[in-house]
This record gives C-alpha cells, structure tokens and sequence, in this order.
C-alpha cells in the first residue's frame, strides 16, 4: 500500500497546497475512495493537517470516504430529469438497494449517488450503472433491474 | 490621509484604508459583528455587521468594506435593521434555545444581539440542529448544535495556536466544526489551550465541567479536601466577585475558599519557585557540561502536548521538571499528608488555575505516584467563581485569613511566570544569584517583557554567556526555527502557547478575558516591582522546604516528586 | 502525419497573408473531406448521443464496415444540436448531398446502410439534407437548414459543432484555426488584442453580463510577476450542459479563445476549470491540448513571438458554488471552495494572489471568431448593448431538444415556439425557466420579452448560463420552486447565515407547503401560513446580504414563481391541493366500499394508522390522519383505493 501512495505522491512537489485535490482525486481513482491512510500520508507529504484535509474533502461532493460499491448507480437529478420523474426513481433505488443516497450497502453491491444533469436531458429520467446509461427510467422498471444486477453479482 | 463620509446625514471623518466599521466605531457609531476578530483579515461570514451604501445595490459588511471618499452610509436604516434581524432570528429558528442550562447564560453574544435588535417572537421556525455533544476530551466540551459557524474558533486555532485542529466539516447545512476525521477531540491534536474557547460567541465551546465532582467530595467529612490556586485566580475571580485587587484579596479568598468547605488552602506560587529553582538547577548543569543542545521549559501543558505531538525530536530537550501546578500536587500528597496523618488517598486535591490546559495536565501519564494522582481535579476561574456563587457567601464583610503552611508563600518570581517571559526572567534571576549571590537588576531583563511572538535575550551571569528566547504564543515558533536554522543556539527556551502568556489563559472570566491582556500584564510587574522577596531562594517557605521538610522524608529526599517523562503522542495531526 | 504538421504549421498558420494559396487550399479542402472520392459516414458523439445509445451504434457501423468491404470512412463528429435526433448518422456519397438519419439505435444501423448503398431509403428515420453547390440534391427530402430548428438558429460559437472531427487538430486548422491566435501573438500586443475585444462589445456568458475585453484590462493594468487566466467550464447548474457539449464537439476553438485571452493579459498559464462526471469532455479536451502542444500551440517562445503559455486541465471536485470565481480561486489553491470577500477582485488579486481573468466557456468561443472577422462584424450580430449570440441547453417538455444558438435579440417565443417547435403532443405550455437553479420562469404574456442583457433585466429576469427548460402544465411549480430550493440548499457552501440557514427554512416552509402535516405541532395551517408570510422577508434578506451570487440569487425561482403563479401556491396552501397531481403528499385517498375485500393489508402498512376496519369487511381512511404516503395504495392488490 505505501509504496503505491508513494508512486502517486512522487508525481507532485512536495508542500505544493495546490496540488491537494489533484492528489486526492487521483488517490480516489486507483483506491476508489480515501482512506485514513491516504490523508494522513498527503498531509505529511504536503506539510498540511489532516483536519484541513478532511474539512477540505467533505466539502466536496466527489470524494467518499468508504469504498463504492460493486455496482455504483448514479441517478441524474438535473432540471429536466427531475420534471421527467427522477424523483420517483431515486427514491425507488434506495429503497430497492436499501441504502440512501451517497452510502454504500452493508455488503458492498450497491452504491448509489445524485449528480446532476448527464447531458442526455432528451432522455430523462437518466441513470448510469457502472458506466452503461438507461434512459427514460421509470420507477417501476427498477425493481426488475436490480434483480438482474444481484444475478450478475452473485454469478461473478 | 483623512477625508469625508456622510453616515446617517451627518458628516464624519474616515481615513483612507480603514473599513466602515473602523471609521464608525471611532465615531461612536456601534454596529453589531459576529464573525469579526479583532486583528483578523475579515472573512465576511456573518452579515451582521451589514450597512447600506448609497449606490450599492445590495447591503454591504462594514468590517469588511473599505471606505471611499464622500461614501453616504446609513447604519440603522429600517433595510438594515430588518436585514440583521432577520440574520438573528434566522440562526435562532434552529438554535437549541438552551438558554437556561447553557454554560453562556447571560454571557452570550448571540443571547445579547436578540436581545438588542428586540425579538421578541418566534417568527421563523426551523427544523433542530441535532445535538451532538462531545466530552470526551479531558479539557473542552463541545455542543456542536448551539455552534453559528462564525469560523473564529477555526481562525485561533490555525493563526493563533497552528495546532490547526478544527476547521469546517461537509458543506452548507451539514457544516460543523470538528477535528481531524470528525472524530472525538480526544483523538485530536488539540493542545488544550482553550484559546479558540473565549473567542467563541456562544456555549458551543465550553470548559468541561468539574463543580459537580467537587461538590460531591466536599460532602465527604472523612475527606481531606484541599485546593491550591495560582497567583492569577485572585486576579481574575475579583471583578466576578467584587472586589477589590489588592495584597488582601488572596487572604480574602482563602477565607472564602475555607467556607466552602476546604480544609486546607494553598498557593500553586510555591511550587512555582520550586518550578524555577529546578530548572535553574538543571539550566547551571546543562551550562556546566556546555552541551549544545537548548532546555526547553516545560511548564506549559498545552506547549508540552504541542512539542509530544508536532516536534517529538525536540523532547529528550524537554525540562523534565513538572508543571507548578502538579509540583504543588505532589507536595500536598507526601508533605502535607504527613503532617496531617493522613492516607493520601484520602486527600482531595483541587487545583484553581487560568489555564484551561492543566484540567489535561492533571490526567496525564506520569503525574501519579503509586496510583494516586497529584492533582485530583481542577477548576477554572470561571468555575470557581461559580462555585463560590453556589455556597453564598458574601465577600465584602468577610474577615482575611492566611493559606495553610506549608504551602503559603512564594516569591515574586513566581507571580511573574504568568506573563510570557516571566518564568524565563525568574530562572535567570535565580540563576543569577546562585552564581554571583546577587540580585540581578530588573533592567537586564526588558527584552524579555517586550510584545512580539518572539524574543531573544543574551546575558553575561559569571563565566557564561547565557542565551534565551521566549517563544510567545505558537507563532513564535517559526521565528525559533529560523533563528536556529540561521545558525543561532539558545541554552533556555520557554515556549508559551497564550500569547502573552497565562494572562490570556483560556480559564479566566470571559468578560476579562476580553479586556486588554496587556493590562494583566502590567498588574503582574507591579506586583513583582512592590513586593519585597523576588527570589524563590529567599522566600522563606521555600527555604523551609528544601532545607527541613524534604530533608525529613527520606521517600522524596530525591525530589523525584518534583520530575515526570514526556513522550511521543500518536495523535492524527 | 509528420509532413502534415509541418506543412499545417509553415503553409497555414505561420502564412503572412490573409488568403492562403490555392495548393494550400486544395490540401486543406481535402482534409476537411469537402468533396470525398469514397462515401463518408459521420456520427455525432457528444455525450447526449451516447446516452442514447450511440457507442454501440458507432461499433454496427464499423463492424458493417468491414463486414461488407465498404470502401467508406467513418468519422465520429462532435454534436450537431437536436438531442432528440440522437443517434444522429449523415451519410455523404460522392457527388451528392448530405443525408441525415435521425434515432439511429445500433439495430436500425444494417438496414439503413444497406438502404443508402443500394439507393432505398427509409423515409422514416430521415432528417433531412445539406449540400452546397455542386452536389446532387435528393428530391423531395427537406433541407436541415431550413427546419425551423436550424432555420431560426445562428450558430457562431457552435459553428464547427458537429461538422469536424473533435479529435483531428488537422481537421480544426483546415478550418481556419488557430490562425488568429498565431496572427495575435506574432502582431499584435497585449493591449491591442484587450482593445478589439472590447470594441466587439463581448459580455461574459455565464449571466452577469460584465465586459470582457473591461475585465482583461483590469488585469493586462494591475502589475505583477504573473498572472493567470481560467476558463470556468464548471457548469454545474442542474440541467445545463452547453459547455460539455462546446467541449466534446469544438475542443480547439476553446483553446484557441483560451490562449488568445491569455495574451491578451500577458498571462502564461492558463487552467480549465472542468466540472467532473464529464469524462467524455474532459477526453476529448485532453487529447485536444496534446495535439495542440504538439503543433506548438504552447510552449515557449511560442512561434518565436517570444510569448510563453501553458494550459492544464483542472477536475473540479463536486461543489456547485465553486463555479464562483472566488470559490474557483480557493478550491485551485486546494482550500475549501467557499466564496471569498469582493473587494479584492480576482482581476487584482486572485489566484495565489496574482491577477486572473476568469470567463466562461461560451464567452472564450467567441473570441476566435471576433479576432478572425473583426469587432465591427460582431456588432452586427445581436444588439446594440448586446452584440453577438447566446447558446441554450433546451431541455424539458419541448418537442424539440438540444443545444442551440440564436442572435441576442430574438424572442423567447421563437425560441419556444419555432425551434422547440412547442410543447410535446396534447400539453399545455405553462413556462419557460432561464437560467437554471437562480433564474425566473418566463410565462405565456412575457414570451415576446428579447434576449439580451437589457431587456431580460427590465423584467427582472436575468439572462443565466443558459440554461432553458420547457415547463408543461404537468408540472407543479410550487414543486419545481421546491427543487430548485432543495438544490440550493444542498450546494449553498454554508458560509454566510442568510444563504445558510435562510436556504435551510425556505425550504423547509415550502415543504410544508406541499406536505400535510405529520403531526398537529408541526404543521398546523395557522404554522404554514406564517411560515409563508415569513418566506418573503427571508428572500429579500437573502437577495440584500448574502455573500456571494448563490445566495443572492437564490430565492429568484421563489420570487418568480410567486409573482407568476400565486394561485397555484395559494391553492396549494389554502385548499390542499396540487393541480398538477405532483405533489403527492397532497394527495387524498380513500377506499372503494364496492372493491375492498378487507384483507388488512393497508391497515398494517399504513404508517400512521390512518385505515381502519374489520376484517373481511371494507375498510376506510380517516382524511385528517392520512399523510398520503401512498403506500397503501401501491399495496392493495384489489384495486381499492383511490387517490385524487
Ligand atoms: C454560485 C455561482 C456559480 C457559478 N457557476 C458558474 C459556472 O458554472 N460557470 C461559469 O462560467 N460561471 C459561473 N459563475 C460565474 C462566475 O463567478 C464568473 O462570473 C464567470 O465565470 C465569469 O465569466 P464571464 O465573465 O465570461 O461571464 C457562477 C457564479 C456563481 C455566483
Ligand atoms: S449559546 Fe447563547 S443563545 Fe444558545 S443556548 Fe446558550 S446562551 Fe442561549
Ligand atoms: S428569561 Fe423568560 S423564559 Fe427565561 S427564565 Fe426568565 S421568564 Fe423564563
Ligand atoms: S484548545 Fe487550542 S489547540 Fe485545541 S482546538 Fe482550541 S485552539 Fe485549537
Ligand atoms: S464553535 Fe463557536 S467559535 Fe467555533 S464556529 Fe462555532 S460558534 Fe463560532
Ligand atoms: S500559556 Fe499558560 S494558560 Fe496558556 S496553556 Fe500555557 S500554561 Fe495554560
Ligand atoms: S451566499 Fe451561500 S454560497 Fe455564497 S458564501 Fe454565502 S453561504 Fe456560501
Ligand atoms: S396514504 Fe394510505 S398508507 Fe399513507 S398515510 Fe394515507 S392512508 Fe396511510
Ligand atoms: S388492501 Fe385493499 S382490499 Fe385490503 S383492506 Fe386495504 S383497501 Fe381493502
Ligand atoms: S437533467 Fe438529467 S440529463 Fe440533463
Ligand atoms: S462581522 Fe462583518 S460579516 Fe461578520
Ligand atoms: S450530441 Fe448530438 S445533439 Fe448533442
């Protein structure tokens, strides 16, 4: 584990405060979330506290602090899909995966998050699942869909 | 360079550079601020201090805006008024509305601006902050839900203290202060000091409590309760109480302290000199051995936390002498419970301090011997005057009395180590006398007693060139290192995490806390230039001690009573 | 591909005069495959085509390809405009015009190849035609320039959208790129180039409407070691995506603008602030940088003008409000993206306390093109105070959808109405909403208002970033205000009081609004209505003393909707109710005596026992108790309740 936070780090000046969410962002890529360890070793890499670093990181809306899970559902939320119902969808996810927005499930399946506006707003409601669009989503396809998705993760 | 504003159609004078709320203020004009610090770059969080600028299409802050030549400002207009209202009723819609059982009841910033832009109804309701408190550190006491996000507790602890421990944490409506990973502050790199707790507007930071605790001991006849008070409490508990600072005002507490319930009550002063004299004694050896690296006073808890966490190479370099505070507390436990034949386990040890840091010193590791601990518990001035309310006791008519041998005097000296640079000043003194048997001459030491975050001070005592620096408040700590860094060495160095020293300690009354620190400073050279004995080596109760006392007790002859360890703290920085 | 560049570099952009020579030319028209010997396929791939499904149609072209040895090319080009035609395919045969086929899913991809080759096309799937002179028109198919959708557009900034290759630097020279970035450095100065931007009249296009050409001089004057420029492509308000789609389809021409602006203020770093999610964007922006650095676009002593740039991309990391600059500037020095105190602006001391120059993406498209034609044609265009063009995202309930660009000065019914082509089939039009989560709705009497700075604020509406969402009767504006609310509420940055908390209760009293209450404490109607009398003093205290522009504006929906839509919030309010059918917590419900078959399902679901009865005989629901979750709804498998 150091040594690959180190590749990371090496690739910035060090005590560089500018650098932070880069390096952030570029931990979050390969670790898929930030871990205590990874705070604590930009920080000293940076010359920065940790408290900063998390302040920082929390106010964000991209970094997590637990891992997402092996399916990551992001429900698109903009103007359009919301008139088009992505209401209804974002709550049936949650309550199909049992788990609210933003949070990964127990078991790490399912992780699901809220951005806003994809950019397919003809197509609204829109979701994205592990990088595969559905578009014009109905709440009450949904159920059948994470079913197929449990399949898929139990026969991985 | 001065010109003309009009405020309020009436013309005043303003000068180039200053903000709005400068110019007023010196006017006479007062406006309400929140978010503003005195001496800080503005951050423009709150909007209280908003005031309406001719031109302007919206309001703007006062403490931050500069004033422009022929500005036309209108400070209570009914836009304004209605404006900061609002802001007030807006933070109230949520706020717990504790006021009873809040720790700042009638001393509270929020509390007061309600009550001076007169709201009087609950217009806007709002769903709870859920409450979150947190107690587990030894020291402060935090009840996240009654925190406004001013951020000043924030801007302390990063400008003031660079403990860096607190900043914002998530965003918008989830924001709250918290340390590093939102854990408990016991997990944290909180030194203690208390500094980011007398700059906070309302109960959100508070000390943690210990009243309760003694209470409950001073119901207890087969107890011995004991308390010890440092020269400052007198200071600070006097404008609570009401009355007047003078050379009576200890015995007046004493008297007071005894009403309660308090067996026995003593000066932490004595362990001060003792402090000094230790440490002078180790400065004499580290001179007599030339070694190069410094000594580091060690009688600032939170500076000592600071250097275990942040500069752990620095701590074989640490005076391993222990605080007064705990020095006092040892002796109460061996001395004093063999005079009075008692268990110490049976004695209960109160200490009353302006320094929020030591209510941590008292708990930590090394400050026990054979499972009892020297101090057992300890109040600020804050608490103390409180519990002096509790008991009713009415300090004009009361008669003064003396503090228990033999723990009742001190020198000078001792007073003087609540300043920054005063316990420096002391142990070269001390020092002085040990090598020439002559006082120094106070003159010497005026470098000493400057302003500034650092300062440095070189003297000839016999054969040695004795080099000293006062590190005043953590910001000096740079300074130290680049000094040190340019090639510079110091044999004495005392670092002080309260700018200024324990005068601005974060245990005194809130409502003195404010006022000037400077002033308190001065009190303190008074009382050092008025009173006869300076030397810790002529008060007679210290000679007393090391000359009888300690000598009876073969079990601390060694005065290893008077030395503790310090070590590297794995804390998330 | 070496001699290429050389020959781009030397015959092109380094070529003194204005008129390129005819062999030049030749190459050139060849490279922008102006008149292919071979057929040529294009598919648009911004990412609203992939949404639709175009990567999958891509691979059925391409498999189809080289399945059948079609001697075609296959281009992947950047996004034409109307997303409901996605996945766009143009077919260009040799000799004739382009054809366009619209909604082309990976499975209509074989017939309707085959049906092209072999001269048997599908009426249905068709667009419709472009062509210049010289080519073969197709009879009886329709020009896609004259559809009204492209008919009543002027497309300036997004001129080259769709048409080339987003990939192909070559392709972007070919087209006149980077000609007067070149032109820029190597003859004009700073000041000069400030001049003929503030000449062309240029306003910023993220809404505020400040001078650009002002602003560069603000910073070319302030002295300093350095200075930066940003170009802010946050664009993060819920349903906007015209910046993603500038940058999938016309990458180079914002680097272009980008560099020309940073010279312009003697900048030699220059930061694209992107927003994240956008992968595809952010790729093709990526790859756009290389090729332009590997041309020399940047470096130093750029074409030995002596003038040094360079560009990074910069990933913002998820905060709505670090659109704003100051934010901007605190999250690039890695600090918590919270607004900062103005004055000091960041033309004087912005980020790391030098001089910077923040514009939006839109605005930087335009430069190019104003330094190529001149500041007198760009005031041809648009308004007299506002010259130029204005880019819309049209999303919602329009029959028409896309990014489009129309002439400062053209009405939002012609918008609407010609280039949306109205509402979807049997609604009714209710508004439109400018400017996303801080704009206003634009109601049936206003849609003659023009769109330009001025006369949008006359009516106290302003302009936006371009956002423009078609709203129907279907949807409920006290829910729609309620959204907006609950967006801003999550992405105000917390620090001021009247954005913070004032956020927190208007939203919390619009919910009310359209919630029965939970319980009597809460919710009484005497509570709700003061509430509602309260909202209006907490929007104007927001609007008067908030920090930053996200509070400021914030309330806007609000005050727009209330002033537009009263009786729908007084009906909401007062009678319960919500005629859109949205708001479902003012639903009432209630069981059908004849259906129920008093199976106690509802009664044990019901989370506030608001059913009761006895078994096996029709069960009832108490109106005042039932907060009309619908849960007994969706659980009763006889049908037997039911919601008004
Ligand atoms: C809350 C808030 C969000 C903003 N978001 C954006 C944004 O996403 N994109 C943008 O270009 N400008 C945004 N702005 C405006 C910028 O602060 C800035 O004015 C703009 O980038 C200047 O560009 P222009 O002069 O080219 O218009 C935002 C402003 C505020 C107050
Ligand atoms: S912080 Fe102030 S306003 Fe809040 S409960 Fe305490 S005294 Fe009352
Ligand atoms: S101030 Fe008012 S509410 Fe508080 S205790 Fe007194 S009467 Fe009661
Ligand atoms: S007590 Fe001191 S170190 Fe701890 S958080 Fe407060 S200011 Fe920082
Ligand atoms: S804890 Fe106190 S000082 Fe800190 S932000 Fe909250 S109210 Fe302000
Ligand atoms: S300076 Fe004094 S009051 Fe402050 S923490 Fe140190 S010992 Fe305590
Ligand atoms: S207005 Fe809102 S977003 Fe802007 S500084 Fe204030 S709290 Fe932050
Ligand atoms: S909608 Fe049905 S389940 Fe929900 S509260 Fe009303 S009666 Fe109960
Ligand atoms: S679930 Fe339907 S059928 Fe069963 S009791 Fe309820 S209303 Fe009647
Ligand atoms: S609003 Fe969902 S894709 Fe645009
Ligand atoms: S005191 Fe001026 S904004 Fe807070
Ligand atoms: S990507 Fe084709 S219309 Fe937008």
């Amino acid at each position: 584990m150091g040594t690959e936070f180190d590749l990371i780090l090496k690739k910035y000046k060090q005590g560089k405060r500018e650098d932070l969410i880069p390096m952030l962002q570029e931990i979050q890529e390969q670790l898929g979330y930030l871990s205590e360890e990874a705070i604590v070793n930009v920080g000293s890499y940076l010359g920065l506290s940790t408290t900063k670093i998390y302040g920082l990181a929390t106010f964000y809306d991209r970094f997590r602090f637990i891992p997402s899970g092996r399916i990551h559902i992001s429900v698109c939320n903009g103007t359009s899909c919301y008139i088009n119902g992505s209401q209804s969808v974002i709550n049936k996810i949650s309550e199909e995966i049992n788990v609210q927005p933003g949070l990964t499930t127990r078991d790490g399946n399912f992780s699901c998050e809220i951005v806003s506006c994809m950019g397919g707003c003809h197509n609204g409601p829109v979701i994205n699942v592990n990088g595969e669009y559905h578009t014009f989503v109905k709440a009450s396809q949904l159920p059948e869909l994470i079913k197929k998705l449990m399949y898929i993760i139990e026969n991985d | 360079m001065l010109f003309t504003i009009q405020v309020n159609n009436k013309k005043i004078k303003a000068e180039k550079g200053e903000t709005i709320l400068s110019a007023l203020n010196r006017n006479g004009i007062i406006i309400p601020t929140l978010c503003r610090m005195k001496d800080f770059t503005p951050t423009g969080a709150c909007r209280m201090c908003v005031v309406e600028v001719e031109g302007r299409d919206r309001l703007v802050t006062a403490c931050s805006q500069p004033v422009e030549e022929w500005m036309k400002i209108r400070t209570h207009s009914p836009r304004v008024i209605q404006a900061r209202k609002t802001i007030v009723e807006l933070l109230l819609s949520n706020h717990p509305d504790d006021c009873l059982y809040c720790e700042r009841n009638l001393n509270c910033e929020l509390q007061n601006l309600s009550e001076e832009l007169n709201i009087r109804e609950r217009r806007i309701r709002g769903k709870k902050i859920k409450p979150r408190l947190d107690q587990s550190s030894p020291a402060i006491t935090r009840e996240l839900s009654k925190c406004i996000l001013c951020g000043r507790c924030v801007r302390v602890c990063e400008e003031v203290v660079t403990a860096n421990t607190l900043d914002f944490i998530k965003r918008g409506r989830n924001t709250h202060i918290g340390a590093s990973m939102d854990r408990d502050f016991n997990f944290s790199s909180c030194v203690h000091c208390g500094q980011c707790l007398i700059v906070c507007p309302t109960g959100a930071l508070h000390e943690k409590h210990s009243i309760t605790e003694i209470q409950e001991y001073l119901n207890k006849p087969e107890i011995l309760k004991v308390i010890q008070y440092s020269p400052l409490v007198t200071a600070g508990i006097a404008g609570e109480l009401g009355i007047k600072h003078n050379k009576y005002a200890d015995r007046i507490l004493n008297a007071i302290l005894r009403k309660i319930g308090f067996d026995k009550v003593f000066t932490t002063g004595t362990g001060t000199d003792v402090c000094i004299t230790e440490i002078s004694g180790q400065l004499l050896e580290k001179l007599e051995k030339r070694t190069a690296s410094p000594l580091y006073i060690s009688a600032c808890p939170a500076w000592v936390k600071y250097c275990e966490q942040f500069m752990p190479s620095q701590i074989p370099m640490l005076s391993t002498v222990k605080s007064p505070q705990q020095i006092t507390g040892a002796l109460i436990k061996t001395i004093v419970a063999d005079q009075n034949k008692v268990n110490p386990a049976n004695i209960f040890s109160v200490s009353a301090t302006p320094c929020l840091a030591m209510k941590f010193e008292a708990r930590r590791d090394g400050m026990m011997r054979k499972g009892i601990s020297d101090v057992d518990s300890v109040l600020t001035v804050r608490e103390l005057s409180r519990l002096i309310r509790l008991y009713g006791i009415a300090p004009s008519i009361i008669e003064p009395e003396a503090a228990d041998e033999p723990l009742a005097g001190r020198s000078s000296s001792a007073v003087l180590a609540e300043v920054s640079g005063g316990l420096t000043e002391g142990i070269l003194r001390a020092l002085h006398y040990k090598l020439l048997t002559k006082e120094a001459d106070k003159q010497l030491f005026r470098k000493l007693r400057s302003s500034g975050s650092f300062r440095e001070i070189s003297m000839a005592i016999g054969e040695y060139e004795v080099k000293a620096a006062v590190v005043d408040g953590l910001t000096g700590l740079g300074k130290l290192k680049t000094s040190i860094n340019s090639g510079k060495s110091y044999d004495l160095i005392e670092v002080m995490v309260c700018p200024g020293g324990c005068v601005h300690g974060a245990g005194l009354p809130f409502s003195s806390a404010r006022a000037d620190v400077r002033s308190r400073a001065k009190l303190v050279y008074q009382t050092d230039d008025s009173e006869p004995v300076n030397l810790p080596c002529k008060s007679h109760h210290l000679i007393n001690l090391y000359d009888k006392l300690l000598k009876e007790n073969s079990e601390i002859s060694d005065k290893k009573i008077f030395y503790t360890h310090f070590e590297k703290r794995n804390v998330l920085l | 591909m070496q001699e290429l560049k050389t020959f781009l570099i030397n015959k092109v952009l380094l070529f003194e005069s204005d008129t390129l020579l005819p062999e030049t030319e030749k190459i050139l028209q060849k490279i922008r495959r102006e008149k292919p010997g071979n057929p040529v396929i294009y598919l648009s791939s911004g990412t609203s085509s992939i949404i639709a499904g175009s990567e999958k149609t891509s691979s059925a072209i391409k498999a189809h390809i080289s399945e059948n040895g079609l001697a075609a090319d296959f281009i992947e080009v950047g996004c034409t405009g109307p997303s409901n035609f996605e996945p766009l395919v143009c077919v260009h045969l040799p000799g004739k015009n382009k054809l366009f086929f619209r909604n082309i899913t990976e499975e209509k991809v074989e017939p309707l190849l085959n049906g092209v080759f072999h001269n048997d096309l599908s009426e249905e799937d068709l667009a419709g035609q472009t062509g210049t002179r010289g080519f073969e028109v197709w009879p009886g198919i329709p020009f896609m320039d004259e559809l009204p959708f492209f008919a009543n557009q002027k497309r300036v900034v997004l001129s080259n959208c769709g048409c080339y290759d987003p990939e192909s630097i070559e392709e972007y020279i070919a087209r006149g790129g980077y000609r007067s970035y070149v032109k820029a450095i190597r003859h004009y100065t700073f000041e000069e180039v400030c001049d003929i931007v503030e000449r062309s009249g240029l306003r910023g296009r993220s809404g505020g409407g400040y001078l650009t050409g002002l602003k560069w001089k603000h910073a070319l004057n302030t002295s300093a070691s350095s200075r930066y420029l940003i170009c802010n492509a946050k664009e993060s308000d819920p349903g906007a995506f015209t910046d993603r789609t500038i940058l999938e389809s016309d990458p180079h021409r914002l680097i272009e603008g980008i560099a020309i602006a940073s010279y312009a203020i003697g900048a030699s770093s220059a930061i694209v602030f992107m927003r994240s999610g956008s992968d595809h964007a952010k790729n093709r922006l990526q790859n756009a940088v290389e090729q332009a650095r590997q041309y020399g676009i940047f470096g130093h002593n750029i074409f030995s003008s002596g003038y040094n740039l360079d560009i990074v991309i910069r990933i913002e990391p998820g905060a709505f409000v670090c659109g704003e600059e100051t934010a901007l500037i605190n999250t690039l020095e890695g600090k918590r993206g919270m607004p900062r105190l103005k004055p000091p602006y960041p033309t004087s001391s912005g980020l790391l306390g030098k001089p910077t120059v923040i514009n939006n993406v839109e605005t930087l498209m335009n430069v190019p093109v104003i330094m190529h034609n001149g500041p007198e044609w760009f005031r041809t265009l648009g308004t007299e105070n506002s010259p130029g063009t204005k880019v819309f995202a049209i999303a919602g309930k329009g029959r028409m959808s896309g990014v489009v660009e129309v002439e400062m000065g053209t009405s939002v019914r012609k918008v609407l109405e010609d280039i949306a082509d109205g509402i979807r089939e049997g609604r009714e039009f209710k508004a439109i909403q400018l400017g996303g989560s801080s704009g206003s709705f634009i109601t049936s009497e206003n849609l003659d208002v023009k769109i330009d700075y001025e006369s949008l604020r006359e009516r106290g509406i302003g302009m936006g970033a371009g956002g423009f969402v078609v709203i129907d009767e279907n949807t409920c504006m006290v829910d729609l205000v309620r959204y907006y609310m609950e967006f801003i509420r999550n992405e105000s940055c917390g620090k001021c009081i009247p954005c913070r908390e004032g956020t927190g209760r208007m939203l919390e009293i619009l919910e009310s609004v359209i919630r029965k209450p939970m319980n009597e404490e809460s919710g009484t109607t005497l509570e709700r209505f003061k509430g509602v009398m309260q909202l209006e003093t907490i929007a104007s205290v927001m609007k008067d003393a908030s920090l930053c522009g996200l509070g400021q504006n914030a309330p806007n929906p609000f005050i727009s909707a209330l002033s537009n839509f009263r009786d729908e919030f007084e009906e909401h309010i007062f009678d319960r109710k919500c005629q859109a059918n949205i708001c479902r917590g003012l639903r009432s419900f209630s069981i059908d005596v004849e259906k129920c078959t008093g199976c106690t399902a509802c009664e044990a679901k019901c989370p506030v026992n608001a059913i009761y009865g006895t078994r096996l005989q029709p069960f009832f629901i108490v109106e005042d108790k039932c907060i009309g979750c619908g849960v007994c709804f969706d659980i009763c498998k006889f049908s037997a309740i039911n919601v008004k």
